[in-house]
């Protein structure tokens, strides 16, 4: 395919997304979701002209269907590496720092001065580049998939608990003290009243911590791993010049970054269905 | 003043007696390994029995040589002060010899990072506001890219982070300064794109027909009305969006043997064995952090007294 058919028809495919935008059906959802599906593949159709056609190397730059193919090709692969380094490594560590966050945040939350000292310490700690931690872990926990879930754990644990203390103190003073008219105690006011109302909070905080956790798992990797896992394969790919499989495992790594961010979006709409940025409109 | 601090501090005390708690059981075997070869009598003998016994056995047992772990040259944890006077041996003391910029200092490998930094917040900010405009101002741009924007940051760049050093080289750009920014810009345009695009669609419908009839045209009503209360969001993302690149840029130099930078300290520090050169230089990158967070935060301050926005 020459580079002017995919220009042409990478503006064909602006021209029917604009007509779409500009219809009266712009707000439907399957033009909302043809739309960037659209874009992206006019994206990829000028990817694969442009290597093609200005003849870059596959080992630079291979084009989209031969990644496809590796893709295909090397499943067995691709999922041996997937068990690795997101089930064991970034899910075990997701569940444990997520769990301890929640858990430390609803304890703090009983006494101001610890909430008022923590606080500001946490929003400073979730700013900094924890990943540095990954070489200090990985020779604290061993070379599996122990050491990757422990950095995850540090990773996913204090943006989770900045924003769920943020949360517990979401819920006014009116609505507390009407829970205090019902005669309501400690616990029934966190699980009827706080706890529901710093969900929209929580979730935020689980939605930053999806992305964290997969980059954390995947670094901890490049300082030692067993003969498998993505960020093993990415560091030793990049060094055999088999660049297609590391692509093949960055396809992975997105396509598994967005489905988890979507799923947990997908709960958060379940969950906090009566906030107003989840309303329909 | 006191009364926020106060709590903060008493945390901040509190995490330090913790962490010098720590140092003891995590070095008691090294310091029993290096007891028993300096010819000293532990309990029990022998690195192998040692590794099948419990840390806070051996500590029972061996009391006298717990005060060891806290003066290794390489401990599996450091004690506060050690990184302290590492980060002080690589900073200021080089600096007062004059060495400030030598290859062993941390000011040079700072400053390293920082460029890249800022090379890449230059770079994502750029994209962010310029995509942020386009997106308020057609529709197009915002549904075909937006849902990509979001997309991107789903992805862990760090993957990607060999692949665009590889590539660059290729092409043949000298250097890393590029790919490095390139990957910091990728994860600070994105807080910068939505607090934009929020910041310009905050005008409300009232201020923006007041504009109307004024007979103002889209240049100047973006100017005059939508820019100006853009600003306070502006900087909101700009603070997150300078930390992020400075992951960016450490999480660039981490994976890729980089020589030079905070990153490329850890990784050295990681292949050679030095761990107070890792924590030193983890603490550096922290300091780093809260010093460009800070100082956006000044900025913010005298932007928006400028603006005549009372604080």
């Amino acid at each position: 395919m020459s580079m002017t058919t995919a220009i042409v028809f990478w503006l064909l495919a602006w021209g029917v997304n604009m007509q779409l935008a500009r219809s009266g059906w712009h707000d439907h959802r399957l033009v909302r979701i043809f739309v960037p599906v659209l874009f992206g593949i006019s994206l990829l159709v000028l990817w694969e002209a442009a290597v093609a056609s200005f003849g870059v190397s596959p080992v630079i730059l291979p084009p989209p269907s031969a990644i496809g193919a590796r893709f295909l090709a090397e499943t067995a692969t691709l999922w041996e590496d997937f068990v690795q380094t997101v089930l064991k490594g970034a899910l075990s560590g997701y569940v444990i720092g997520a769990s301890a966050a929640f858990l430390t945040a609803i304890a703090i939350d009983r006494s101001r001065f610890l909430t008022a000292g923590l606080l500001p310490i946490g929003n400073f700690v979730a700013a900094l580049p924890i990943v540095g931690i990954a070489p200090i872990l990985v020779s604290w926990f061993g070379f599996d998939w122990q050491s990757k879930a422990a950095v995850v754990v540090v990773m996913v644990f204090f943006p989770i608990l900045v924003n769920t203390v943020q949360g517990l103190a979401e819920a006014g003073a009116m609505q507390r003290d009407l829970m205090r008219t019902y005669a309501a105690g400690y616990w029934q006011t966190l699980l009827k009243l706080r706890l529901p109302a710093a969900m929209p909070f929580l979730f935020n905080g689980l939605k930053i911590a999806t992305t964290l956790a997969l980059i954390g798992a995947i670094v901890a990797e490049y300082f030692g791993s067993p003969t498998k896992g993505m960020g093993f394969r990415i560091s030793t790919g990049v060094g055999s010049l088999s660049i297609d499989l590391v692509w093949a495992e960055i396809a992975v790594a997105a396509l598994t970054g967005s489905a988890v961010y979507g799923l947990v979006a997908l709960i958060e709409k379940r969950v906090t269905f009566w906030h107003p940025s989840q309303r329909t409109k | 003043m006191m009364a926020r601090l106060f709590p903060v501090l008493t945390v901040l005390v509190a995490l330090v007696a913790l962490w010098y708690a720590a140092v003891a059981p995590m070095n008691i075997r090294q310091s029993l390994d290096l007891a028993e070869r300096g010819g000293a009598t532990v309990v029990p003998e022998g690195a192998r029995m040692r590794s099948e016994t419990s840390v806070w056995l051996l500590m029972a047992r061996n009391p006298s040589e717990i005060a060891r772990g806290y003066s290794l040259d390489r401990p599996r944890l450091p004690t506060p002060v050690q990184v302290g006077q590492e980060l002080w041996k690589t900073t200021g003391a080089m600096a007062m010899r004059g060495r400030a910029f030598s290859k062993r200092s941390l000011i040079f490998h700072g400053w390293i990072t920082l460029q890249s930094t800022l090379y890449g917040f230059a770079l994502g900010t750029t994209v962010g506001i310029l995509g942020a405009v386009a997106i308020v101002y057609s529709r197009t741009m915002e549904m075909s890219v937006m849902p990509w924007a979001i997309i991107s940051q789903t992805v862990p760049i760090v993957a990607l982070a060999p692949m665009i050093i590889v590539l660059s080289s290729q092409i043949g750009v000298e250097g890393r300064a590029l790919p490095k920014a390139i990957i910091s810009a990728y994860l600070c345009f994105f807080p910068v794109l939505v607090g934009m695009v929020k910041g310009l669609r905050s005008p409300t419908r009232e201020q923006l027909d007041l504009l109307h009839t004024y007979n103002a045209g889209g240049v100047a009503s973006f100017l005059k009305l939508r820019l100006p209360s853009s600003v306070p969001y502006l900087f909101t993302s700009l603070k997150i969006g300078i930390a992020a690149a400075l992951v960016g840029t450490i999480v660039g130099e981490l994976p890729t043997g980089a020589i030079s930078g905070l990153g490329a300290r850890i990784l050295i520090g990681d292949q050679f064995g030095t761990p107070l050169a890792i924590w030193s230089a983890l603490f550096a990158a922290a300091i780093l952090a809260g010093a460009l967070v800070t100082l956006l935060g000044w900025l913010q301050g005298l932007a928006m007294r400028r603006m005549g926005v009372r604080a």
